[in-house]
């Protein structure tokens, strides 16, 4: 095995592993579109965050414009505080509606954002003050149980 | 200091040397010898009496717990690990199979201390080899892989090898263990004609009597860890000595007994079965 | 009966020694090794040839292990995820197993089977046949000359065999995800894309395969260096190589991953 043939077959093993590691980073990590966009952050306090995670997507009209990028306990309101890191280029009124959605019954948890009429637009450090808790399938159950309870007791009686 | 007269004349020299791999069990014990220079001295002596010890010592790859290393005027043992390897560049050393690199055709492994020590240009490290590889009679298998050559031909790339950068001093660990009989005469005359052509000196360890007896200048007979004869071929042929003769003449009981060190026949055979 | 518990004792007490008394010498020996590191990059033709013999001939295998590995991980993950009818979230699945743990693990796993093996069984030939002792000989650090280059040439190859395991591995995924089974092409990317993370995912995988490279070249130049001069140690050593490269591998993979993924 000559030194040339071996440096050409060492050049294409690392162009291809190189090639790999792009191909990861573009293609599946998706590197250029989220990671490094530029972006501001605002905050959302909701009573209960559910089954939401750091690094879920925020979407508006289903279209991803940011990530969770926090979420912390507020130790006075016992409020969580989910700090969101939003694309600079999308804009959002002071009025915007945000939301703990879940895609399908089991899919993924996400933060919607529903646009208000505000003239005034978010800017970063800015405090998103309507929004909407997850829904707890607990919860929800519970309360259709005493519902159908009540009811129930109401036609008996 | 080593005087000049010594450096002159002795190419290598061990003074009440002692050595031991465990301080226990010492393998040397205040041994002497001197290496003319120019010479070619045969180191002999049974299996594992220390014989390539002494080249290890004379290499610096071990060091003596007692007594003086000397090669070429410098105290080995005394070396730092640079000066160490600027001593070794000028000694060859033919291992007992060669020790061939086996990743390497014949000419890459001739030209491996040229190419690991010098900055000569292709042309002319292709021309040192093939010169080296001609002095052993090989030049014909510079092409070869060392999987293609005989345990003859094996000895004599490696001994080109040793030669390459033209050492002071050659060493030959057990040379002719494992040769044919044509082989074994091929490789015993090369180490004598290239000592006298390259004007070097040459330190042979071997348990070949005979062909030690045909090519050497002088022989040490090393016996539990001193030396216990030595002299001229023509000496050793005439010595009277019991050990030299049972060595010279092959004979199995003398003062190198053919039996370990045991109890009794009848106590070992018959003690067991009275208990 | 307490004889026997206090032979037990001792011969437990004796291994640990020994064991860390080896751990103190393969430390040193590495240190040792990097302090050779010069050498390995100033002479670079030597640890390009140690990078073909460990990446290049490695490359066969890692790519066809990956591209099976990521095929059944597409239709087991099928089979799972349509059951909570997430069968859009395959993509997702399949791509995070492989950059987080399936790529860098399994691919050092094959690697300390193909490639350390290899560099155990080299040096602790060249061992065996005094190549070692005659480079010395000859004013040559082995450790310089031979073990340096390997060493290096084994740490550079193993991210990018991780690498390509793991987009082979998502390939397959993808061939067995919407060619074969007929998901939507664009929900098989879109729904990765959105749940792989470049940093945690990604990087954290690439220094993964970087850590394992370490330890599997380490314990394989090591190894073959400590052999036993004999052929029964040389294949001794092989052995020790493979087996003590992959229980490190998967040991270390835990202690990253705690120290990666915990509380995400």
């Amino acid at each position: 095995m000559s030194r040339a043939t071996i440096d050409v077959w060492v050049g294409i093993f690392v162009a291809i592993g190189l090639g790999a590691m792009v191909f990861l980073s573009l293609k599946a990590g998706n590197l250029l579109t989220t990671s490094n966009a530029p972006g501001y952050r605002v905050e959302a306090a909701f009573d209960n965050i559910g089954g939401l995670k750091t690094r879920a997507p925020v979407k508006a009209a289903g279209v991803t414009v940011g990530r969770v990028e926090s979420i912390t306990l507020d130790p006075v309101t016992y409020q969580a505080v989910a700090t969101l890191r939003i694309e600079r280029q999308y804009e959002f009124t002071r009025d915007t509606i945000a939301s703990i959605l879940t895609s399908g019954l089991l899919g993924e948890v996400y933060v919607g954002l529903d646009v208000g009429g505000d003239e005034e637009m978010l800017a970063d450090g800015h405090r998103i003050s309507k929004t909407q808790s997850a829904i707890v399938l607990e919860k929800l159950v519970g309360q259709f149980m005493l519902n159908q309870a009540s009811s129930l007791a109401g036609e008996t009686k | 200091m080593v005087s000049l007269s010594s450096l002159s004349d002795e190419a290598a020299s061990l003074t009440d040397v002692t050595f031991g791999y465990t301080p226990s069990r010492p393998i040397l014990s205040g041994i002497s010898m001197r290496i003319p220079r120019g010479k070619v001295v045969a180191i002999m002596g049974g299996s594992g009496c220390g014989k390539t010890t002494i080249l290890r010592l004379l290499a610096g790859q071990v060091k003596p717990s007692a007594g003086r290393v000397v090669v070429n005027g410098q105290s080995v043992p005394e070396l730092k690990k640079a000066e160490l390897y600027t001593l070794r560049r000028r000694l060859g050393f033919l291992f007992q199979f060669g020790a061939l690199f086996t990743d390497m055709p014949v000419f890459e492994n001739v030209a491996f201390p040229l190419r690991e020590h010098t900055d000569l240009p292709e042309p002319l490290i292709r021309d040192l080899v093939l010169m080296k590889l001609n002095a052993v009679g090989l030049r014909g298998a510079a092409h070869l892989g060392t999987n293609e050559l005989s345990g003859g031909m094996a000895r004599r790339v490696a001994l080109a090898r040793a030669i390459a950068l033209d050492p002071l001093l050659m060493m030959y660990d057990e040379p002719f263990t494992g040769l044919d009989p044509i082989s074994l005469g091929v490789v015993s005359q090369l180490i004598r004609r290239l000592n006298d052509a390259l004007g070097i000196t040459s330190i042979v360890v071997t348990h070949d009597i005979y062909q030690s007896l045909n090519i050497v200048d002088y022989i040490y007979f090393v016996a539990a860890g001193g030396i216990i004869a030595e002299g001229t071929p023509a000496a050793i042929r005439a010595s009277t000595d019991p050990f030299v003769k049972q060595f010279v003449n092959g004979e199995d009981d003398g003062p190198v007994p053919l039996h370990m060190k045991a109890p009794p026949l009848a106590e070992d055979f018959l003690g067991r079965m009275g208990v | 009966m307490v004889n026997g518990l206090l032979r037990g004792l001792e011969r437990l007490g004796a291994a640990t020694r020994k064991a860390v008394t080896r751990l103190g010498f393969a430390s040193r020996f590495l240190i040792a090794v990097l302090r050779h590191t010069p050498t390995a990059f100033l002479r670079l033709p030597l640890t390009l040839r140690e990078i073909y013999f460990a990446g290049v001939l490695s490359l066969v295998i890692i790519v066809l292990s990956g591209l099976f590995v990521g095929m059944v991980l597409g239709l087991q993950g099928y089979d799972i995820l349509s059951r909570y009818g997430s069968s859009e979230a395959l993509g997702t699945m399949v791509t995070l197993s492989l950059v987080r743990e399936l790529g860098p693990v399994v691919a050092a796993l094959l690697f300390a089977g193909r490639a350390g093996s290899a560099i155990t069984a080299e040096i602790g030939l060249m061992k065996t046949t005094d190549q070692l002792q005659a480079m010395e000989m000859m004013a040559v650090d082995p450790l310089a000359r031979v073990v340096a280059p390997k060493f290096w040439g084994g740490v550079i190859s193993m991210p990018f065999l991780a690498a390509l395991f793991s987009a082979s591995g998502v390939f397959g995924g993808y061939l067995v995800g919407v060619q074969l089974i007929g998901l939507d092409s664009g929900a098989f990317w879109s729904n990765m894309q959105a749940a792989v993370d470049f940093q945690l995912d990604i990087v954290n995988g690439i220094i993964k395969s970087a850590v394992f490279g370490v330890i599997v070249t380490w314990i394989a130049v090591f190894e073959g260096y400590d052999t036993k001069p004999t052929a029964e140690g040389v294949s001794a050593a092989t052995t020790r190589t493979v087996v003590e490269a992959s229980l490190a591998v998967l040991a270390a993979d835990f202690i990253l991953t705690v120290f990666m993924f915990r509380g995400v």
